[in-house]
């Protein structure tokens, strides 16, 4: 049988494609970089899962080592919804100040189980690598996301990997699945949110996107910016502790917090009125966007959550989410009011005119999630 | 040292904005030239804290809506070619063509990039010394300075894979149009910013004297913007005809002479079509002949486009001045930021993308 | 298109023989091409638009457009006396 690796696909003729699909039996020293070899479902894959991904992400239910996750939840069924989500993460660059795209996937898909109140506690995680990636960066991005999962309290419990050519993917792209509980109660979701409701953001707006801009190095800047990207699982758990009637919560990703606010004003029929004044940016990414001429509301954000609750609750909401070293610069920006015409959002602008804040329209900023 | 709040502080603004409802006893019709204007009124709400008497009439100074269709298509098929690399500011990437635009270019392949600066197209062409790079070089006055230098650094570097792709336009010319127009209700003008940083405002003084027009040069703050609506309120209630200069930290009457002398060197007037206007005479600016192999229509010899309009369309009358775009049957219906039959809608300074962002005719 | 906005000059530097600036808003640092404003130096603001430096900002004449709003203040305080 001819010994074809991946590398010297590099070199075949067309003619010759039909043999990517054999794979050489003897088994090769670990190599510096991904082959197609190793998507192939034989021994280089089996080596490469247990010397990365087995290696980091390791618990009982992976151990096993079967096609499928056997799950035996602590949360009794008859007191629990099961809630799940799944998100694809695309990133360029794939590092970048604050994260990667490991911590991103992991982070982004146990945010999304969070938003309905509920606590997420298992992942799958699917990886599509482009051929040549290199090794020690595909486990950099391994023991990311386990830092990442261990600091949310969540099992990666599945996982794939598929190789493809050169030039057919971008060196990784990462999709992660969840599953989380949420008590049977608990109805918080983007339409229910009510006049009089107060809108609290619990963090500065735009440091991801232009985190990762600034990353990519095509436009000439330089800031010290970095990503929020981080799980929000345990402040959110904070929150409904110390405000039990939150009606929505949402994290502002792609689209920024224009688009986040603009979906939940359709979906409850309402008008959401927000004050310029009280928008909490870094100076560092308001210069950014002036330079670039963005408005931090429509930059993603990928380690913020927004909040709405009945007014009442304001305050004690606030209160805990300061506690919370993800929730210190938490501040109320808007209030929820009845729509008129259509649903909307307004802004009371710095200097006491009104605008109306629109949902992103095209391209703005490209892969940054 | 100058700091940035001083020029949104609502405490100024609102005494500002007092002053002018003080002043004003009839109504006025002031045209805002830039985009960049409009788009402060917008983003601030400033429309409705002006008094009623004050009409604000949304002028062409947006170039990315002005730039002529041919000129567009021309990009297209420059773009498609594959040895090229089309550079160009984001915005110029859905404006339609006649058949479709340079984003449908680089999503069939072809390598079109967004770049925020002609020098990125510079550093580009080094990179790629076996693929030619062109740049679009749209714009007023504003954009012409880093044009021109771009150029005559090509020339010094020998950068033989490099050429633009000029389309400059120019105010003052635009301004002549709209005044000498039978439908022209403009009764003063705004004057952009930092168009007359670089050009001063020694060019808009015979335009005052002859039309007998009040002229304010004014900055894109909040602040900027009231104290220049007030200073042209108060020459027109006192029927006075003169250019003043409202965004004196940037604009000195001479101008940028250093600017002015390299565009001049560069540069040669010439007719340019704006799109939906027309042809204005000496509009525009080309490259000078001795930089014609760093021109791009000379360097790709694109002749022979046949150019189509959308029939809907009336981008032409909202630079003019003479409609709003929410009274175009299409705004918002069929054409919209995604979908754009016209360039006032594609650009971030298009009248019609700040009222679909910005408009007020849909509450209340 | 007109977006233009004042920023402070850190350092001044050649590349390829193009007179280049780093200049920064608010902590963002950009680099800016001021070959049109050849005489700005470092300390100095400049608006920068599309990349390069197209005027040099004054302080004196910031100040020029504040005094606008004191002929105002003044103004008003003539007519309150009268």
């Amino acid at each position: 049988m001819q010994l074809i690796t991946g590398m010297e696909k590099n070199h075949m003729d067309d003619q010759n494609n039909k043999f990517e699909y054999f794979t050489c039996p003897i088994p090769l020293p670990r190599s510096k970089e991904v082959t197609i070899g190793h998507g192939s479902g034989g021994s280089l894959t089996k080596s490469l899962i247990e010397s990365v991904f087995l290696k980091h992400f390791s618990n009982p239910i992976l151990n096993l080592g079967n096609d499928f996750a056997d799950i035996i939840p602590k949360e009794s069924l008859s007191n629990f919804r099961i809630i799940t989500s799944t998100d694809a993460h695309v990133v360029s660059p794939i590092f970048f100040p604050g994260g990667d795209i490991g911590r991103l996937a992991v982070a982004g898909t146990i945010n999304d189980i969070s938003m309905s109140g509920g606590i997420p506690k298992f992942l799958t995680a699917t990886f599509i690598i482009e051929e040549g990636f290199s090794i020690d960066q595909l486990d950099q991005i391994a023991v990311s996301m386990k830092l990442c999962a261990e600091e949310a309290q969540v099992v990666i419990v599945a996982g794939d990997t598929k190789v493809v050519e050169k030039g057919k993917a971008d060196r990784i792209f990462i999709s992660t699945t969840g599953i989380g509980f949420v008590l049977k109660g608990v109805k918080i979701n983007g339409a229910s949110a009510l006049p009089g409701d107060s809108v609290i953001i619990s963090g500065t707006i735009g440091d991801h996107g232009i985190a990762v801009l600034a990353a990519r190095n095509e436009l000439g800047f330089s800031t010290t910016i970095t990503s929020d990207v981080a799980p929000l699982n345990h402040l959110i758990q904070t929150a409904i502790e110390a405000a039990p009637n939150i009606h929505v919560l949402r994290d502002p990703t792609r689209g920024g917090v224009a688009t986040t606010l603009n979906e939940i004003a359709l979906q409850s029929n309402v008008t959401i009125v927000l004050d310029e004044t009280k928008l909490p940016i870094h100076n560092q990414v308001q210069g950014a966007c002036d330079i670039l001429g963005f408005d931090p509301l429509y930059v993603a954000n990928e380690g913020k959550v927004i909040l709405i609750v009945p007014e009442i609750e304001e305050g004690a909401l606030l209160d805990a989410l300061h506690q919370h070293s993800l929730g210190k610069d938490a501040i109320k920006i808007g209030t929820v009011e009845k729509a008129m015409n259509n649903p909307l959002v307004l802004m009371k602008t710095i200097i006491g005119g009104t605008r109306i804040v629109d949902m992103l329209t095209g391209e703005m900023l490209p892969r940054i999630c | 040292m100058i700091s940035k709040n001083k020029y949104q502080d609502r405490t100024l603004v609102q005494r500002a904005i007092q002053e002018i409802k003080d002043t004003v006893t009839q109504k006025w019709s002031i045209m805002e030239i830039c985009g960049g204007q409009t788009h402060a009124f917008m983003h601030y709400g400033l429309n409705d804290l002006l008094p009623e008497e004050i009409e604000l009439i949304h002028g062409p100074g947006c170039p990315v809506c002005v730039t002529s269709l041919e000129l567009v298509d021309k990009a297209i098929a420059i773009a498609s070619h594959e040895e090229v690399i089309f550079t160009s500011y984001g915005d110029m990437l859905r404006v339609p063509g006649s058949e479709k635009d340079l984003f449908s270019v680089r999503a069939s392949g072809g390598d079109v990039r967004v770049v925020y600066s002609p020098i990125e197209a510079l550093r580009i062409a080094h990179q790629n010394p076996d693929k030619q790079v062109v740049f679009f070089g749209i714009g007023f006055e504003t954009t012409a300075p880093a044009n021109a230098i771009s150029v005559i650094k090509a020339r010094e570097q020998g950068l033989d894979n490099f050429s633009m792709l000029v389309s400059h336009v120019r105010v003052p010319p635009a301004i002549h149009a709209i005044l000498s127009s039978p439908m022209n209700k403009v009764q003063a003008f705004l004057a952009a910013g930092h168009v007359c940083a670089v050009m001063g405002l020694k060019e808009y003084k015979p335009i005052a004297e002859k039309y007998k027009i009040p002229i304010t040069a004014t900055g894109f703050e909040p602040l900027d913007l009231m104290l220049g609506i007030l200073q042209t309120v108060r020459m027109l209630e006192n029927d006075q005809h003169q250019v003043k200069n409202a965004y004196p930290r940037a604009v000195k009457y001479e101008g940028n002479i250093q600017a002015q002398t390299i565009i001049s060197e560069t540069f040669i007037e010439c007719d340019r079509q704006w799109r939906g206007i027309g042809l204005i005479p000496m509009s525009g600016w080309k490259l000078r002949p001795e930089f014609q192999t760093f021109d791009a229509e000379f360097r790709f010899k694109v002749d022979h486009i046949q150019t189509r309009e959308s029939e809907v369309c009336i981008s032409g009358l909202i630079l003019q001045g003479q409609k709003k775009p929410f009274e175009c049957p299409a705004f918002r219906e069929i054409c919209t930021p995604q979908n754009p039959l016209g360039a006032t809608m594609v650009s971030s300074e298009g009248a019609c993308a700040a009222y679909y962002r910005y408009g007020k005719e849909s509450y209340g | 298109m007109c977006l233009g906005i004042p920023g402070k000059i850190k350092e001044i530097f050649e590349i390829n023989n193009i007179k280049m600036g780093k200049v920064d808003y608010s902590g963002v640092e950009v680099e800016v091409c001021l070959e049109a404003t050849p005489e700005a130096k470092v300390d100095e603001y400049v608006i920068v638009h599309a990349g390069f430096s197209i005027s040099r900002l004054s302080e004196d004449e910031a100040n020029e457009t504040l005094t606008l709003l004191q002929e105002i203040d003044e103004m008003n305080q003539k007519e309150h006396n009268q």
